[in-house]
């Protein structure tokens, strides 16, 4: 059998075997990425919810500051995060480099740019639809902030599903920060980029496609969640 | 709405800390180590003799012996085990570790594609196989990462009088053994590796060892416990307690015990 040919009968096997080690990663990818995104969520949305309705000097310019922090290096994110939490570094003190709490400030520093960038596009196209409504309705720019951040919730969908696709994939940041430690902070990416520098290729690709299958497993949730939720309440 | 995101924040901030003490559960070291000791399977075996013995669990970073050193220098790992002797023992003087201890040693083979360009079969010696190399002008990849066997391999370059740096078939892939030897085997160059990372290694295609056994290719481990004077956050009993044992007969016995198929590969020190 050639390589890929291997990739895929090894990935079923993984699946289909329930492999205990291959469950620890996936679960530690989805707590460490999900509370990245929950992060994302509570800070990144509003953020640009704000930056989407909001009229200030030096607008234009965080904007594009904005956009331009969807393409940050994750390497660069985790050498940053990194040296701040070394011993030697700023926040020393808590001891938490090399933990999966680490890894989870990284990662929310990679997607709450992401997430804050597609919520303003969103949110400013309905702001520009609704200003004279709402301006006539008498709302001030706080209060339109949160009714087009609710009403805007399903297009915001996009917003939390890129961030989490960001975040699930992602190596570089996660890698240094965490250490790729084994039961305590090897995630599906790290554990990928291990396999591959053992050679190891039909094995990472099969890492591969199951990180793949869990990322597809949650769209398809968060489609079908929509798709409810839009009937029930449209 | 306020309070809502609010609500959203503090569950956020609750699973963090949930994360976060999961983490500090039980007492723990982290041994900051190279990328061969970790890929060659060591870990895997001898880890778990230790942690049943004591209790304290070893979080392994895999590095370049380089990169583990600037780890400990910074404080971050409690125990480094690494293999550049040169550098430990600036380490050491430089006041950054204390207690460094040899600890087990295999050697250094040079890989290339099993036609042998180069012709480093017939080589008398080591120094004289990487002038063969620099001779021949076969393609080489180097790791170019600091590493132990970054610096080892340098040291032959000197000795056989060759400057590669710049040289068109000279590559440095600034990467771990594993990817240098991705590298070389998808473009059937030579390279120089550990026995270690070579014999677990999956990806080989053509790549052979052309040439292994000259004393001067031997490989020595040292560990070394960062200065807890210098960082007093270093868990000084627990990282003494795994010095201690992986120098006693019972870490000597694991050591030599783990094989891959028939083959030992490393041999505890001292002989």
């Amino acid at each position: 059998m050639n390589g890929l040919g291997l990739a895929f009968s090894d990935a079923f096997a993984l699946l289909a075997g329930f492999d205990r080690r291959v469950a620890e990663i996936v679960l530690l990818s989805l707590q460490v990425s999900g509370l990245a995104v929950l992060f994302g969520t509570v800070l990144g949305l509003p953020l640009g919810a704000c930056l989407g309705v909001g009229r200030f000097p030096g607008r234009q310019a965080l904007v594009v500051l904005l956009n331009g922090c969807m393409g940050l290096p994750s390497v660069v994110v985790g050498v940053v995060v990194y040296l701040a939490l070394s011993r030697s570094g700023p926040l020393g003190k808590f001891g938490l480099l090399y933990s999966p709490a680490a890894m989870v400030i990284a990662q929310t520093l990679l997607v709450v740019p992401l997430m804050a960038a597609i919520a303003r596009q969103v949110v400013e196209d309905a702001w520009r639809d609704y200003e004279e409504e709402l301006t006539a309705m008498g709302f001030g720019w706080a209060d339109s902030v949160r009714v087009l951040l609710h009403d805007c919730r399903h297009s915001l969908l996009v917003a939390v599903l890129a961030g989490l696709g960001r975040a699930m994939s992602e190596v570089g940041a996660v890698m240094i920060v965490g250490g790729n430690i084994e039961h305590s902070t090897r995630t599906m990416t790290t554990a990928i980029a291990l396999e591959t520098s053992k050679g190891d290729l039909p094995l990472a690709v099969a890492l591969g496609l199951v990180l793949l299958a869990v990322i597809l497993l949650l769209n398809g949730i968060a489609h079908a969640l929509r798709q409810w939720a839009m009937r029930r309440y449209a | 709405m306020a309070h809502g995101i609010l609500k959203k924040l503090k569950l956020a901030v609750l699973g963090l800390a949930a994360l976060a003490s999961a983490a500090h559960a039980g007492e723990s070291i982290v041994l900051a180590s190279t990328t061969s000791t970790e890929q060659s399977g060591l870990f895997n075996f001898i880890l778990p003799i230790f942690e049943k013995d004591s209790g304290i669990a070893v979080k392994v970073v895999a590095l370049g012996t380089g990169q583990a050193l600037d780890v400990g220098r910074r404080g971050d790992a409690d125990v480094l085990l690494v293999h550049d002797r040169a550098a430990e023992d600036k380490f050491v003087a430089d006041g950054y570790g204390v207690d460094r201890r040899d600890v087990m040693y295999n050697d250094f083979v040079l890989v290339g594609p099993a036609a042998d360009a180069a012709g480093v079969k017939g080589a008398r010696d080591a120094v004289d196989a990487f002038g063969r190399i620099a001779g021949k002008g076969v393609s080489w990849v180097s790791r170019g990462d600091r590493s132990g066997t970054h610096a080892a391999e340098l040291r032959f370059w000197q000795s056989a009088g060759v400057e590669p740096k710049g040289q068109g078939w000279y590559k440095e892939a600034g990467a771990g053994m594993g990817p240098t030897l991705n590298m070389a085997a998808g473009m059937g160059a030579y390279t120089l590796a550990d026995r270690g990372t070579w014999a677990s290694f999956r990806n080989r295609q053509d790549l052979a060892i052309l040439f292994a056994g000259d004393p001067r290719l031997y490989n020595p481990y040292g560990v070394i416990l960062v200065n807890p004077a210098r960082h007093p956050h270093v868990k000084r009993a627990a990282g003494e307690r795994f010095i201690d044992w992986i120098t006693s007969p019972a870490g000597r016995r694991a050591i030599s015990a783990y094989r891959i198929g028939n083959e030992q590969l490393f041999y505890p020190l001292p002989k």
